[in-house]
């Protein structure tokens, strides 16, 4: 099995991937729940299994607006089989009391309208949890990239470890954070703090990956000191494949037990993880050890360089 | 501890045997033998976070001018001041965290009406006139009351005892002169109650501040007295039951209880018929200022405001509860198979590996305790996978060192040896990312973030355990008597 030989055929799939999440990140965005932006967040059951139509809520929103306590426009999402999601911008509890009480006398058809769950975050809390946010990934990235650098220090160029490791790291959050993307786009799926848990996990555990297949090229270094690096690269890969199938296989069939039977609540949660989980094991094999052979080689030199042509 | 696993498996075996009594169990007592002294007595339950309950979250902010700073001690002080209070409301099990440097985070597990609980927080605060007897306690003492609890009265209305009626004393003025705390010299003959047991004392309330129309601060009228009194009128339907009260506990110690902390403790001069009395102390303006401003409103040191609320309905925790369970097992379950059937015998190994550490990390969040969350329970399920993760690492070189022909025994200590550095590091950056996850979760109250970061971290470090101690223990055990050429296919070979 040669995965190294193939490496670039491996960097287009990855492209492949990554490029529509960025395009969909360019133009349609993130769209990011009231966890960032502030907000509220109505989840209704209507125990009679006929929700009114989104049209119908955002009339009934529209009437209990008022210039001071905007929430006409809400976001409403069905969450089959029988509840709604409804976003708008803060309210108070008064008026999302009575927001409920109309729900129910209007839409109950007689029967039970339960709240599933209620939240609301101020948009001066939002932002801060959002700025947070951004500086945990940071974090995570720097605090991960000197883990590396520092337990690969006795290897030669053990900068191109941590840095390899960093690549194959963004790559994952590339596509989890593109999925979302699209994702958010057709399905509606808002980042929220659970998401950003997910992403950290995810960033841990294609690390954690990426770090067991160097530390196999890091012991065959030693070991066959003759055999050019390419070959070390591709035995370690080959070597480690097993386990790295194995543990992923046991990782996703947990998730999947969870996507599938767990609660609908943490559902995207457990897809994005499932997603990132995936990704992080392609790039531990077909991403971060080829980086180090194109760096090894220092292919970039041929990279713009017209290809000699056959006579 | 190579050389002698039947030492750590005896450890093990300990461990699990202990690890499995917690687990079982709701309380555990552990009693010293020799005098009889109870060592340990808790309550160890799985606490569930308020989205597998159902439950209100709350996060308070402080209401203050934006350039304005809080004090720490300040912040402390009013998240006790609001605990009392929520406790007053009768909310069992609430939890009040302060996240400086301005926040309190506040958790009542089971409540689904925000709008009481909130207004209640906000609200001035709880007073109580509540009845200590003949016991005089120290302004500032904490004490608890029954006001809220099941058998308390309802707002305002006393029930006095048929002995206590018996002997109603006449009196003649309206207003009583009431000797406090420096004053206080008839009821200083009992200050009994030394043998008092551990259990606190739970104190009558006979009457809340909702009874009070009005309070005033008067220059006393008596000679030689401080100077300044606080004068209190009662609403209309209070008065009687006053009178009746007063009238029964002459020489009672009668404390004036906000939020829980006494603030004032009279005692009773006379019976109080006309609905208005005054307490009497060595005030001064500004002390008998603030204590009728207390008495008016209540007082938190900082005027907190809600910035964020998050409430979960009962029906959707019970639901998350169940699938979740449903989930665990079905995951763990087909765990366990798949190292069956694709390690054989190691892979027996490690289920049993893995079942000791699903018990030890439960007993872990029991005793921690961890709090719960659905993404927590979530953090645990994924840490099942990166458990499985180090014994697959462990057999993976366990096969390369057989297929390169060593002896079983060789075999585990080298492909454990050389397993290690990648279980080391791998795992490493997993907890940096929890801890990471820690802080960011901690800092925002984000409870669900918090949870997930807890669980996984355990989880890992737990599954560390399991890899270094107990697999490898269990692979001796069990197979440094098996000649692995006569079996190789036991060992997928």
């Amino acid at each position: 099995m040669n995965i190294i030989k193939r490496r670039y055929l491996y960097f287009a799939i990855s492209l492949l991937v990554i490029i529509p999440g960025i395009l969909a990140l360019i133009f349609w965005g993130l769209s990011l729940g009231i966890d960032f932006t502030g907000g509220s967040l109505l989840e209704v059951r209507f125990e009679s299994g006929n929700p009114p139509s989104i049209t119908e809520v955002a009339n009934l929103y529209a009437e209990y607006s008022t210039p001071e306590l905007d929430i006409s426009d809400p976001i409403v999402q069905p969450l089959p089989p029988d509840s709604l999601s409804i976003r708008s911008r803060e309210m108070d509890d008064a008026t999302k009391s009575e927001v409920v009480t109309a729900l129910q006398e209007r839409f109950g058809s007689g029967k039970n309208v339960i709240i599933l769950n209620f939240t609301q975050v101020s948009p001066a809390v939002g932002q801060e949890v959002a700025r947070a946010a951004t500086v945990a990934v940071v974090m995570a990235a720097l605090a991960i990239l000197i883990y590396i650098w520092f337990a690969f220090r006795k290897v030669n160029h053990a900068f191109r470890y941590g840095t390899a490791a960093i690549i194959a790291m963004l790559h994952d959050v590339l596509v989890v954070v593109g999925v979302e993307a699209i994702f958010g786009h057709f399905l509606g799926w808002q980042v929220d703090s659970l998401f950003l848990t997910a992403l950290l996990t995810v960033i841990g555990f294609s690390v954690h990956d990426t770090i067991v297949v160097f530390d196999r090229i890091r012991e065959n270094s030693n070991i066959y000191r003759r055999v050019d690096y390419e070959t070390v690269v591709n035995h370690s890969i080959v070597q480690t494949l097993d386990r790295s199938i194995n543990t992923q296989l046991t990782v996703m069939i947990t998730l999947l037990a969870l996507a599938l039977f767990g609660g609908t609540s943490i559902r995207h949660f457990v897809i994005i993880l499932l997603i990132g989980v995936f990704s992080g094991t392609y790039s531990s094999i077909f991403n971060a050890p080829p980086i180090l052979t194109v760096w090894e080689n220092k292919e970039w030199r041929t990279w713009f360089r017209r290809k000699p042509v056959a006579v | 501890m190579t050389r002698r696993p039947y030492l750590s498996l005896v450890i093990i075996l300990l461990l699990v045997a202990l690890a499995s009594w917690v687990d079982l169990s709701k309380q555990i007592t552990i009693v010293n033998p020799l005098n009889g002294k109870t060592l340990v007595d808790r309550k160890v339950d799985i606490r569930l976070g308020l989205d597998l309950r159902g439950g209100l979250q709350v996060l308070l902010e402080a209401d203050l001018p934006a350039n304005a700073t809080v004090n720490s001690n300040d912040l402390t002080t009013t998240r006790q001041i609001l605990e009392n209070r929520a406790n007053g409301l009768g909310v069992s099990e609430v939890v009040m965290q302060s996240a400086p440097p301005n926040r309190i985070v506040a958790e009542f597990p089971g409540i689904q009406n925000s709008d009481e609980v909130v207004k209640a927080l906000q609200q001035t605060g709880l007073l109580e006139f509540v009845d200590l007897g003949d016991e005089r306690l120290a302004v500032g003492t904490a004490i608890q009351t029954d006001y809220g609890t099941a058998n308390a009265v309802p707002d305002g209305i006393v029930t006095l005892s048929p002995t206590n009626t018996a002997s109603p004393i006449p009196s003649a003025t309206d207003t009583v002169p009431a000797p406090t705390e420096a004053a206080a010299a008839t009821s200083q003959e009992t200050p009994a109650a030394t043998e008092a047991p551990a259990a606190p004392t739970i104190y009558h309330t006979m009457m809340t501040g909702a009874s009070l129309s009005s309070v005033n601060v008067e220059v006393s009228q008596q000679v030689g007295s401080s100077g300044y009194v606080i004068a209190f009128t009662l609403k209309s339907d209070a008065t009687t039951m006053f009178s009746d009260y007063t009238g029964s506990h002459v020489g009672k110690i009668l404390a004036i209880v906000l939020d829980k902390h006494i603030i004032s403790a009279p005692s009773i001069n006379s019976q109080i018929d006309k609905g208005t009395g005054i307490i009497e102390g060595n005030f001064t303006q500004d002390s008998a200022n603030a204590l009728a401003i207390q008495l008016r409103y209540g007082s938190l040191p900082v005027p907190v405001k809600v910035v964020e609320s998050r409430s979960v309905g009962a029906t959707l925790g019970e639901e998350s509860v169940r699938r979740s369970l449903i989930a665990g097992i079905i995951g763990l379950s087909v765990v366990i198979l798949f190292m069956l059937l694709y390690y054989r015998l190691p892979g027996f190994i490690a289920d049993l590996a893995l079942i000791v550490y699903a018990l030890l990390s439960l007993m872990l969040f029991k005793l921690i305790p961890v709090v719960l969350t659905l993404p927590g329970i979530a953090g645990f399920i994924l840490s099942i996978g990166m458990a499985v993760d180090a014994n697959i690492l462990i057999f993976e070189r366990l096969k390369e060192e057989l297929r390169a022909g060593r002896t079983l025994r060789q075999a585990i200590d080298l492909g454990w040896a050389r397993a290690w550095p990648s279980i080391r590091d791998s795992n490493s950056s997993t907890l940096i990312t929890c801890l990471i996850l820690f802080i960011f979760g901690n800092t925002f109250g984000a409870s669900m973030v918090k949870g997930f970061s807890v669980t996984l971290a355990i989880g890992v470090l737990v599954s560390l355990f399991t890899a270094i101690i107990v697999t490898r223990t269990f692979l001796h055990v069990v197979l440094d008597r098996i000649k692995f050429a006569e079996h190789p296919r036991w060992f997928g070979i």
